[in-house]
């Protein structure tokens, strides 16, 4: 995909690779020996059960104790058998001894009080394994035939070349969210990202239905997930070309959402391995656990994953910590191999976001883009907008933009997030995003290209500063390799925040796994098998 | 009108001399004035709008007309495109006939400056010599964090990032559900400086009852370091000027940013609240 300009030692990188992989390690094992609420709840998605106790609810309407089934039958187990072992077990057990129609009768009734769970043993235990295993079994085919259906769509409406132009709505309306997004995709954007309701990374549930009340975004839903995929189809076929849509698989209910992605045909997911715990302060064991899940469901799905280390530059200085950009995208690459994710489901994040006042700013981004493009060739990387140097001053803020979309034109970007010269100041006005699109037609039009005459001189600026940064990374690495992953992320080394093991939010939903835990969809998943 | 206009013409309009435009002490004592665009008093202003229209032969004329109405006479636009089938984007430049009056212009008196995170740093270790204890939490039945964590949490709002961001500020976020005693014993532990308390929920002015028993417990405490903590609440649903009638040394509405709190801290700070 790309050849390499920077002279960097093979040795080194493979170091790198190393160093991230022993630092991943331990992290690895915990995830695969603890479960969560939430992946529990993810499971009996799979295996069919949708709703809530009210037929739609959002984040704001919930004060009556209203909730989704999931969360009332993983309560339930939780409450009368604990979750050591996972729901599976004691919830089809109960309902093969229960004489419950199905799911939805068995929550409805545990709801009411009325179901008693407990753990199987024996025969009863292989019968209700055997039961679980083919309802999980049926979701995933579902998630396997969407798949499949994105693949003949793509080859019959073309792909767009990349970079594909990333374009965001968030009116926090879904009925107003959708012309919004074919008026995008009719002026070019070939991935529509839907912006989520401020805090909702935070809920511990998947709220339902069609949501019309989001704050600065709009809530994740299945419904809503379907209404926009469903639009999105109509434009594509308008336009001949496969437009892709991407939410957020991220914070407490990652898990969840990622199943509800796979089985909407949504095409890309912003999950990152840190993001929830550095930036939303989430339990790092709770974090971990649930992304492992969470990927092996997008692997499975063909969803490309983009990573959030944009973000770590928003809040440290962009020169300074250039490297922990690198040291995150090792880290997200092991733990994305390790869940099954193919390098080209792997849009690692990084971002335009150093000083413009700095000498040479151009020249450094230069070389952090490019150095991120050959560690990672076959990646279809997600390159960021500046946000943090949009001073209000809309036509400086252009011309910026317009450097940021030369520097992905460049170093061959894979997914260009349109920057938007009015970046913080206030919501994109229908014309500003115009403008930013023109602006992206005219670098890519006129400098398209460039990557192939673009030869960095061997031991000039940009190719010194990349290897500088990939020996700090390395360095970096083998701190966080010999000291912990989980330590260190407790010393503020990504995004100077600083966040233990035990503290944040969602901790108390991690379980460890006993003896005889069962969860048929990590199996299937695991296994790569559909029956 | 007219009176208007040749007073102006005589403070700042074209027969002004150029030494007086050029010479700062003569501008300030200027009290009416209009925009500059390339020469004193030609009121010329550049401007860009949408208007839901199709680009045809009627969207110049559209343009023109939101112009004139905006007191922009002559209007010319510069540049009309069609943006899909139904939106035209217009950049008009024209000469306003509307004038500046300088001693009218009212400033909005916000009781503390707006800050850098910098400068709130600056004002922290400045009175402090230490980091700023910020507790915060939703109380009483209140399950929503959103409005908290918007102003805590990193990730922050509206493009700032919240407290934890700042070096000087030491956050503690309690979360949802919190027991005003429980919050009590926390802050003493804590030595906290600050309590930051957000309010969602308005049933039954549960937000208002809240806010009351916190306020009296805050007062009724024995406290580690001399004083109180200042007392912050939020909400969508609380008024700002209700903050005496409530207890609390200050209430945000709807729409705060971290920036904001943060500002107001440091000024709280520096003015050396109630210890």
């Amino acid at each position: 995909m790309s050849e390499p300009k920077l002279g960097l030692d093979p040795r080194v990188v493979a170091e790198a690779r190393r160093l991230a992989a022993v630092a991943a390690a331990p992290v690895i094992e915990l995830a695969r020996t603890h479960t969560t609420v939430s992946v529990e709840r993810a499971t009996l998605r799979l295996a069919g059960l949708s709703g809530a106790t009210d037929a739609a609810f959002s984040g704001e309407a919930s004060e009556g104790g209203t909730q989704p089934w999931v969360n009332t039958v993983v309560e339930a187990v939780r409450e009368q058998v604990g979750l050591e072992r996972g729901v599976a077990l004691p919830v089809w057990h109960a309902l093969l001894s229960g004489g419950h129609a199905d799911l939805h009768e068995l929550a409805a009734k545990t709801a009411a009080g009325s179901v008693r769970f407990a753990l199987p043993t024996g025969r009863d235990a292989d019968r209700a394994a055997r039961a679980a295993r083919r309802a999980v079994a049926t979701g995933l085919s579902q998630v396997d035939r969407r798949r499949a259906e994105r693949d003949r769509m793509v080859q019959r409406l073309g792909d767009p070349p990349q970079p594909w132009i990333y374009l965001i709505v968030a009116t926090g309306d879904i009925h107003e969210d959708i012309p919004q997004a074919q008026a995008a995709v009719r002026e070019g954007a070939d991935v529509v990202a839907v912006i989520r309701s401020t805090g909702q990374s935070l809920l511990d549930y998947v709220p339902e239905g069609a949501t019309r009340t989001g704050f600065a975004g709009t809530y994740a839903t299945q419904e809503n997930f379907r209404l926009m995929r469903a639009a999105l189809d109509d434009v594509s076929r308008e336009v001949g070309r496969y437009v892709r849509l991407t939410n957020y698989a991220s914070g407490l209910c990652m898990p969840e959402i990622a199943v509800l992605a796979g089985l909407e045909r949504l095409d890309m997911m912003l999950n990152d391995c840190m993001y929830g715990i550095i930036f939303r302060d989430i339990n790092p064991r709770r974090t971990f656990v649930d992304q492992r899940f969470s990927r092996m469901v997008h692997a499975r799905a063909g969803i490309v994953i983009n990573t959030g280390e944009d973000n770590y530059l928003t809040t440290a200085d962009a020169v300074e910590a250039a490297h922990t950009v690198v040291v995150s995208q090792l880290l997200n690459e092991r733990f994305a191999h390790e869940a099954g994710l193919a390098d080209g489901q792997l849009g690692l994040g990084h971002a335009f976001e150093i000083n413009p006042a700095l000498p040479d700013s151009l020249r450094l981004e230069l070389a952090h883009a490019q150095l991120v493009r050959e560690l990672f060739p076959d990646a279809p990387l997600k390159y960021m907008p500046p946000t943090k140097h949009m001073t209000g001053n809309v036509f400086a803020g252009y011309l910026l933009d317009g450097f940021f979309n030369l520097v992905g034109a460049m170093t061959g970007q894979g997914i260009l997030l349109v920057g938007m010269m009015t970046e913080g100041i206030v919501t994109p006005f229908l014309s500003d995003r115009d403008l930013a699109l023109e602006n992206v037609r005219y670098v890519l039009g006129a400098a398209g290209n460039l990557a192939e005459d673009f030869r960095p001189a061997p031991d000039g600026f940009v190719a010194t500063r990349a290897r500088q940064v990939l020996s700090e990374a390395v360095e970096l690495l083998s701190r966080i390799a010999e000291d912990g992953l989980l330590p260190a992320i407790a010393e503020g080394t990504f995004g100077i925040t600083k966040r233990p093991a035990d503290g944040g939010k969602g901790l108390d939903g991690v379980v460890r796994h006993a003896d005889g835990y069962y969860n048929p969809a990590v199996d299937l998943l695991e296994e790569g098998i559909s029956r | 009108m007219t009176t208007v206009d040749d007073r102006t013409d005589r403070a700042t309009g074209l027969r002004a001399s150029a030494h007086d435009a050029d010479n700062p002490r003569a501008s300030a004592r200027q009290k009416i004035v209009r925009p500059y665009g390339d020469t004193t008093g030609d009121g010329m202003v550049q401007l860009s709008f949408t208007l839901p229209v199709p680009n045809d032969s009627r969207a110049e004329g559209a343009a023109l007309q939101l112009a004139g109405k905006m007191g922009l006479d002559p209007a010319m636009v510069v540049h009309a495109k069609g943006m899909g089938p139904s939106f035209t984007f217009f950049v008009v430049y024209g000469r306003v006939n509307h004038l500046v009056d300088l001693s009218t212009v009212e400033v909005v008196e916000r009781e503390y400056p707006l800050l850098a995170a910098r400068e709130v740093n600056l004002a922290i270790r400045q009175v402090l010599r230490r980091k700023l204890v910020v507790l915060g939490a939703c109380i009483g039945t209140d399950a929503h964090t959103v409005g908290i964590d918007a102003i805590l949490n990193v990730k922050g709002f509206a493009g700032e990032k919240g407290l934890e961001y700042y070096r000087e500020i030491k956050v503690v976020n309690l979360g949802a559900q919190v027991l005003v005693p429980d919050l009590v014993a926390r802050a003493r532990a804590e030595k906290a400086d600050a309590i930051l308390v957000s309010q969602v929920v308005t049933q039954k002015d549960a937000h208002l009852h809240n806010t009351r028993e916190l306020a009296s417990a805050v007062r009724a405490a024995s406290w580690p370091r001399p004083g109180r903590p200042l007392l912050v609440v939020g909400g969508p649903r609380f008024e700002p000027v209700a903050a005496a009638q409530l207890g609390v040394d200050r209430v945000f509405g709807r729409g705060t940013t971290p920036g904001e709190v943060a500002s107001y801290l440091a000024y709280a700070l520096r003015s050396g609240w109630d210890r």
